[in-house]
């Protein structure tokens, strides 16, 4: 199972002070988070992609590349992807480079973007989101599994003997998450290819991530990548941890309050019913994240969200602290304890390559 | 023996409210009306005031709580919807719209609607036709030609007009009722599009 965390770069004050950090602090702040990431224990950092104030990271492997440099161990990997609007011929070369300077701590999920005047700024419409998000994708695992790619689709200047370079590692694509809130079509897009599944898990109620993954998992079956159980799913979460549960709900309640997405909307306490956010002890947290895979099977990929809302960085880093210290590896121990051994870990450059090599041999042999 | 199910959206405001109670009597006229065809009826009355706070939860987090899920379930579900608000500020209350800003595209498509209105004076009459009938169009409901407006005048009228404007507006929604055929969209979950159909385009 990987732990790890994500990034949504919102540059927000801070209701308790009023002050927002610059742009330079703010994505110093992004990169100081993803080395307390590795230095806690973590597996995985992964960044979003915005175009629009108040957010940051409208160049996540410029990022990614700067702290894969800082770190050893940690996976780099992105929270969305936008494959709407990006050019797939420069997401295949920007990641399949960000392989080769990592020595392959890269993969990276897909996503539409929520933000609809991005489609307009990128020559794209948003009513083609759907349509968008499956050709490009299609087109980006060509570019990355043929040398030389004859091509023509709806959305994009024809293709003629283009090679995408360099080529992936070792000949082996970054391994790709596909992330959802509710459409049942990328859900069907990742069961089709045997990609993984994320679900954000922080805006909505745990049953209807629950629904989307049902459907990723009986859809994977369906094309033959494996029994339901056996497919990848990732969750998103979100919690903020005291020593005592009070003492975090009374420092996180105007950071939530105040929340770009759903603050002066419900209460905290509500909200906290409604969906997975827990405000409150790290035995709580515990706790809550045991009872996730109740609802969508044992699943290989834990990202939580720490750094938004106007938080101060000293806070966030205390926060992984608590998350790495106390919490991820009582996670890591039981819920390793409860998968069954025919249900697969995440896969990583390292996997992919082995059976990669092995589906050789196998061909060699026959 | 036919069963079928009657929503009943309501967005009055007071307790009691003349517009729940114009809900009621057009529920209880539609019915009749359909039991006399030998059509049994299940109501299920929505008071959106019950829900207004999840409503707005809901337009700022863009998930329903269980209250307003339950709600939106149910209306979806229904073979026939009796929609009725009060005429703020020459249309529809906000409550009223937001309940259904808030239901996903097309579910309301082929539903036959009964709309009707309460209002202060007989003056507001047309917010009827010029709003209500309106957003209903854009959802691709069948509203009956017939909507029923009441003014506070009519509860203490000595002429039968309410009375002949529900009666004929709950039949013209009884006959679509009995014909059925309103069940509600596919649930996308349970049938998804396949992939190869997404891949080869539209």
């Amino acid at each position: 199972m990987q732990f790890g965390i994500f990034t949504v770069g919102d540059v927000t004050p801070d209701p308790t002070t009023g002050r927002a950090p610059s742009e330079a602090e703010r994505i110093k702040a992004t990169v100081r988070i993803a080395l307390k990431a590795e230095e806690v224990g973590l597996d995985v950092f992964a960044t979003g992609e915005h175009h629009n104030p108040p957010f940051v990271p409208s160049s996540p492997t410029t990022t990614l590349a700067f702290i894969a440099a800082q770190t050893e161990r940690i996976v780099l990997s992105t929270a969305t992807t936008l494959i709407t609007t990006n050019d797939p011929v420069k997401i295949a070369e920007d990641y399949a480079t960000l392989q080769h300077l990592t020595d392959g701590r890269v993969d990276l999920m897909m996503g539409r973007g929520n933000t609809g005047p991005v489609y307009p700024w990128f020559g794209k419409d948003i009513r083609d989101g759907i349509p968008l998000a499956v050709e490009n994708y299609h087109l980006l695992r060509r570019l990355w599994r043929e040398d030389v790619v004859d091509w023509e689709g709806r959305f994009r200047t024809p293709l003629q003997s283009f090679t995408a370079t360099p080529r992936p590692l070792d000949g082996v694509p970054p391994f790709v998450w596909h992330g959802s809130i509710r459409s049942p079509e990328i859900a069907e897009q990742a069961a089709y290819y045997g990609d993984g599944f994320f679900h954000n898990n922080i805006f909505w109620p745990m049953s209807h991530t629950e629904q989307m993954v049902a459907l990723y998992r009986r859809r994977f079956e369906h094309y033959g990548h494996g029994r339901a159980d056996q497919a990848i799913v990732g969750l998103g979460g979100q919690v903020f941890m005291r020593p005592s549960s009070q003492d975090a709900v009374r420092e996180f309640r105007p950071y939530f309050d105040n929340a770009p997405v759903y603050g002066h909307g419900p209460s905290l306490e509500d909200f906290s019913e409604q969906t997975p956010l827990t405000v409150g002890s790290p035995q709580q947290v515990i706790e809550r994240h045991l009872t996730f895979r109740e609802h969508v099977g044992d699943y290989q990929r834990q990202l939580f969200l720490m750094d938004h809302a106007g938080l101060p960085l000293k806070t966030v880093l205390e926060q992984l602290d608590i998350l790495g210290e106390q919490v991820v590896p009582v996670l890591r121990k039981e819920l390793d304890a409860r998968r069954p051994a025919h249900v697969p870990d995440a896969p990583t450059h390292a996997t992919l390559k082995a059976a990669g090599e092995a589906e050789q041999l196998e061909v060699g042999a026959r | 023996m036919t069963t079928r199910t009657l929503a009943v959206v309501t967005a009055g405001l007071g307790r009691p409210s003349s517009t729940r109670l114009l809900a009621d009597r057009l529920a209880a006229t539609t019915r009749r009306l359909l039991e006399e065809q030998g059509v049994s009826v299940e109501v299920e009355v929505v008071e959106l005031r019950d829900i207004a706070h999840e409503l707005t939860d809901n337009l700022l987090t863009g998930f329903p709580g269980a209250r307003l899920r339950a709600a939106t379930e149910r209306v979806v579900r229904a073979d026939g919807l009796i929609a009725v608000t009060p005429i703020f500020t020459a249309s529809y209350s906000g409550l009223f719209k937001s309940f259904f800003d808030v239901l996903e595209a097309d579910v309301l498509a082929d539903k036959p609607v009964l709309i009707a209105a309460t209002g202060g004076t007989e003056r507001h009459s047309l917010a009827l036709d010029h709003a209500v009938r309106p957003m209903f169009a854009y959802l691709r409901a069948v509203v009956t030609p017939t909507a029923v407006y009441a003014a506070s005048s009519d509860w203490g009228s000595r002429e039968d007009a309410l009375d002949q404007r529900v009666e004929r507006a709950a039949r013209e929604l009884a006959d679509l009722v009995a014909r059925g055929g309103a069940a509600g969209p596919v649930d996308p979950f349970d049938e998804p599009t396949p992939f190869e159909q997404l891949l080869s385009g539209p």
